[in-house]
């Protein structure tokens, strides 16, 4: 077959059905609670959005397929059919309007990880080739220039320049033995190429040996967010590739929302194997850094802050604490916000949704939950640890015409890190390391 | 049995004062549920009633109704009854025995034709005549022609009423009851095994002083002592309530005197009206005793499941139904799964990677 | 002649019976089976925490509504919460019923006061009422109730009010009591063929999703 097809899409579900899957089907009582944990349907009140509906195509197909009633019914003739007339009209609650917080997960009473099934779900629409446009084009870009935004080589090449020419630091490119890979996301290298100088200087003073590739330099992972393991395998493997090529200990996922989830969690399934590297998030590493001592501040942000957790990193992959460690010593006036922590709402933007331009509107709309949040906080400053959160909420803050600054946390942990007096070249460096 | 004296001589040689048998009038009057008003009635109706024939055949019985209606702590109660009707033709009681007692039967109906009481206790067998026969005449024969002078048919005892133990499963004789057979005229069903007396007479009292049955239920019972369970009346109803049982016979509940449910009691299902006039002359009833209602004026009573497991217990062991299920189950389940994994496999072996030229080509 | 409701009566104690367990127990083995028999895919990532223990810890977590939900939707949350266990006081505590499971399965514990279960069921069948209020007006949830959620309500209810009907001697009394039986057993037939197979796949669902959360070391 060499085109997408309702048939590919039904194999690709039915290759998706699994005990937890069935055990999730079989347990849904549709009592709608997970329509309250969801932006989606609190911010627009349309009860389409609830999230256990997204669920359709792959509930039929189990149903349908691997059940004894099911089977008994589609003999005769009433089984419950996927077609395309079917999957298309699912493919705005499919991906203009679920960013996989994560939240229906944790509030669903008999526990149905609805999150998980969307992404499997999403299987089926992309072997049925009914996925938005603008994913499409991010998932080209991707696979043949290296990343969604195309191949940013050059761009990447140009904002080490400019990183090494503010901090004085070299960054080594493709050095074999370092204990650390660099990848990012290409919202980074576009939008917040500070944040190259942030780990130029972080690492620097922690003594940590690090380098990015000139192979593979991208941590964004649109197959992930696409919902195609094929498409994600691929990605996975040429940052596997470069990482086990250049020997290094581990790879640091950078601050976005599921490339650490993408490399950490999916990749070895994907390909089949473990890595010969480790996977850290660079919060986590920050924070592993400060608590051996490797990093120590000079001062703290005197701002009323708030801070935003990313849904993937910090509902779905399990770092609450460490961003608030990590402000806890840089921030002297952190203000939590309502439901921060595991029940932070999302920004709107994950899981695709940003990248979708059809979902741009409703993007917006849901941002107005985010928008409660801060209203109620009145922060001077909001961090966060993901730069298409920052990129996100950016935007629809401006939209908004409200006046707040976003600041990324590692840029803010390089702002009040305590550092060597003057720059000094690397020769000298070495010499003075004993000081610290 | 020409000259037969009225009721009042008999009283008057038995030396019963007037107001002893204006007491046992108003007895039998609250018995059935009438008002006390009347009490006087009843009383003319027995005492001045020419005494009707009564011809009491009983097929395949016991005599326990026999023994219950004669056995009494008052035997003035159902001796006065005997006396206010001619009992011409009764197994245990008659004096004749033989072709005698027969000879009397027939010359009773034919005399009275039209207008005797026909009493029947015991059930019919029609799996062959010869099961039960009194004098070579089958049940059947006897009963068929008993009951075309009879001006009422009334079926004493459950066997007569519904088939009671014969009919039991597996039912050896062809046992029916009496309605199975006298369908051209209302029967009177007084079940229980036996009855209580004082049913039994209240029911003849009220033909005798009115001239017609009382009211009967679907069932074809007088409501008056059928119309509620014993568990609408029973004493210890409180207790079920509450939700305090015995667990047995002779533990903490049962010595207190909880609701006999759990030990099988079949009160809630059981029309009769032993809570309330009771036995043996209003001493005690079975419940009282401690010993749960085996419901025996109910049909099928026999057939209703075990005596000691609660009303609504299923009356078979599950055990081989369960086990035949589960294990269909799990074969169903393996076969099915079996299916799920090929399909999975085949899905597998079907599929080819999808590739961005081809998402980018689909648009 | 026969009691009128005890026919009923009898065949349900009896054939019904029977039926409706082994329905229940084949249809249980059946969808069990169906449903962990498909496995799951060993997972390769390094384990950052442990599955089991989150799995199991979420099993009980989920008692616990989400925060703030009994505020949002008190009725539903707070409401389905408790006709849970009226339910189950009233099936399993009620000491008629414990007569039953003993004679049936020879399992016996102590119960609750009949006058208490006999409040708990007007309670809870009110509850009820209100739920199917809620889920014919709430939007999301009108949108998203199909005929065997509207089905699945009557099957419940029933046992509830012939239950409550014959314990307290409204209506005639052993037809009543055979309806109740009858509509018990039903009911029972039916669970592992509709949407009540939750009341087994709760477990597993909720291991499921905490599981998942814990190998990644983080809760769910």
């Amino acid at each position: 077959m060499t085109a997408v097809s309702i048939e590919r899409g039904i194999e690709a579900l039915r290759q998706q059905v699994d005990a937890s899957v069935a055990s999730y089907m079989s347990s849904c009582i549709h009592c709608g609670l997970c329509a309250q944990a969801c932006l989606f349907y609190t911010e627009t009140g349309d009860p389409k959005y609830t999230p256990q509906r997204k669920l359709e195509p792959l509930y039929r197909v189990w149903k349908n397929d691997f059940t004894l009633l099911g089977r008994l019914a589609s003999m005769v003739g009433m089984g419950c059919k996927v077609t395309d007339e079917f999957l298309h009209e699912w493919e705005e609650l499919m991906y203009d309007s679920c960013t996989l917080c994560g939240r229906c997960t944790m509030a669903c009473p008999v526990g149905i990880d609805i999150t998980a099934m969307v992404r499997k779900t999403r299987e089926g629409m992309v072997a049925s080739g009914h996925v938005p446009e603008g994913l499409i084009g991010a998932a080209t870009r991707a696979v043949e220039g290296g990343g969604p935004m195309g191949d940013l080589l050059p761009a990447l090449k140009a904002v080490i320049r400019r990183s090494e020419a503010a901090t004085g630091i070299p960054v080594e490119l493709d050095k074999e033995g370092a204990e650390y890979m660099v990848i990012l996301s290409a919202q980074e290298t576009v939008g917040f190429p500070e944040i190259v100088e942030a780990y130029s200087k972080i690492f620097k003073q922690a003594g940590v040996t690090w380098t990015i590739s000139t192979e593979t330099f991208e941590g964004t992972n649109v197959g992930i967010q696409i919902g195609s393991r094929d498409i994600a395998r691929q990605l996975v493997q040429n940052v596997v590739d470069a990482a086990e090529k250049l020997k290094v200990k581990a790879v640091i996922a950078p601050e976005c929302g599921h490339a650490y989830t993408a490399l950490r969690w999916e990749g070895p399934n994907l390909i089949g194997r473990t890595y010969e590297f480790g996977v850290v998030h660079i919060t986590e590493l920050v924070d592993q850094l400060i608590k051996e001592g490797r990093i120590k501040f000079k001062g703290k942000n005197k701002n009323r802050i708030t801070y935003h957790d990313p849904c993937q990193t910090n509902r779905r992959g399990g770092m609450l604490e460490q961003p608030r460690a990590i402000l806890a010593e840089i921030s002297e006036n952190l203000v939590e916000m309502e439901d921060a922590g595991i029940w932070n709402w999302c920004c709107g933007g994950g899981g695709g949704v940003g990248a979708n331009e059809r979902a741009e509107e409703l993007r917006t709309t849901v941002f107005l939950r985010k928008k409660r949040q801060l209203d109620g906080v009145k922060p001077d400053e909001l961090v966060t640890s993901c730069a298409n959160c920052r990129n996100i909420i950016e935007e629809a803050l401006d939209h908004y015409e409200m006046d707040l600054p976003v600041l990324g946390l590692t840029e803010m942990v390089a702002e009040y890190m305590e550092t060597d007096e003057t720059e000094e070249p690397a020769a000298d460096k070495a010499a003075e390391g004993e000081d610290q | 049995m020409a000259n037969k004296p009225i009721l009042k001589e008999v009283l008057r040689d038995r030396g019963v004062s007037r107001r002893g048998f204006m007491r046992y009038c108003a007895t039998l009057t609250s018995l059935m549920a009438l008002p006390a008003a009347m009490a006087p009635r009843v009383a003319q109706a027995l005492e001045g009633a020419p005494r009707p024939s009564v011809i009491w055949l009983s097929f395949q019985e016991c005599t326990g109704c026999t023994e219950s209606i004669t056995r009494s702590s008052a035997p003035t109660l159902e001796d006065l009854i005997f006396n206010a009707v001619s009992l011409d033709y009764h197994h245990t009681l008659q004096a004749a025995s033989g072709h005698a007692a027969e000879a009397a039967r027939e010359a009773a109906m034919k005399a009275q034709d039209g207008k005797y009481l026909l009493i029947v206790d015991g059930s019919i067998p029609l799996g062959n005549p010869g099961f039960s026969t009194i004098a070579g005449i089958s049940n059947e024969d006897m009963l068929r022609d008993a009951a075309k002078g009879a001006a009422a048919v009334i079926a004493v005892g459950t066997c007569a009423a519904y088939g009671g133990l014969p009919m039991a499963d597996p039912n050896p004789t062809g046992a029916v009851p009496v309605s199975h057979i006298v369908t051209d005229k209302p029967v009177v069903n007084i079940p229980g095994c036996p009855p209580i007396a004082a049913v039994m007479t209240g029911v003849l009292a009220h033909f005798l002083t009115f001239q017609k049955l009382p009211d009967l239920d679907e069932a074809g019972r007088p409501v008056v002592f059928y119309g509620d369970t014993i568990h609408d009346r029973c004493y210890r109803r409180p207790f079920y309530n509450q939700g305090l049982f015995a667990e047995g016979f002779d533990d903490e509940g049962a010595r207190k005197g909880w609701c006999l449910f759990k030990v099988g009691c079949k009160g809630p299902v059981t029309r009769n009206a032993c809570a309330t006039i009771k036995w043996n002359g209003g001493v005690s009833f079975p419940i009282q005793s401690g010993h749960g209602c085996i419901g025996c004026s109910q049909p099928d009573f026999w057939d209703a499941g075990s005596l000691y497991t609660a009303v609504a217990s299923p009356t078979a062991d599950i055990t081989p139904v369960a086990g035949i299920a589960a294990a269909a189950g799990i074969g169903a389940g393996v076969a099915v799964a079996a299916l799920n994994l090929q399909a999975k496999k085949k899905a597998a072996a079907e599929s080819t990677p999808v590739t961005v030229q081809e998402l980018g080509g689909k648009q | 002649m026969t009691e009128p409701g005890m026919d009923l009566l009898m065949w349900a104690r009896g054939t019904g019976f029977q039926i409706a367990i082994g329905v229940f127990l084949f249809g249980v083995a059946l969808r069990l089976v169906e449903i962990f028999a498909l496995g799951r895919k060993a997972d390769v990532a390094p384990a950052k925490g442990d599955a089991v223990s989150g799995g199991f810890r979420t099993i009980f977590s989920r008692f616990v509504p989400a925060p703030g939900f009994a505020a949002l939707l008190p009725v539903q949350v707070i409401g389905g919460t408790l006709f849970h266990f009226g339910l189950l006081f009233i099936v399993f505590f009620f000491i008629p019923h414990i007569a039953v499971i003993k004679d049936t399965f020879g399992l016996s514990w102590p119960g609750i006061s009949s006058a208490v279960i006999n409040a708990l069921t007007v309670v809870t069948f009110a509850i009820l009422v209100v739920l199917l209020v809620v889920r014919l007006r709430h939007p999301v949830r009108r949108y998203l109730s199909d005929f065997q959620d509207y089905l699945i309500w009557v099957l419940t209810v029933l046992p509830l009010v012939t239950g409550y009907m014959a314990f307290n001697a409204v209506g005639p009394y052993i037809p009543m009591l055979a309806t109740h039986v009858l509509s018990a057993e039903l009911l029972i037939a039916l669970i592992p063929f509709t949407r009540l197979t939750h009341a087994f796949t709760w477990v597993s669902s909720r291991y499921y999703n905490g599981a998942f959360a814990g190998r990644k070391g983080t809760s769910s």
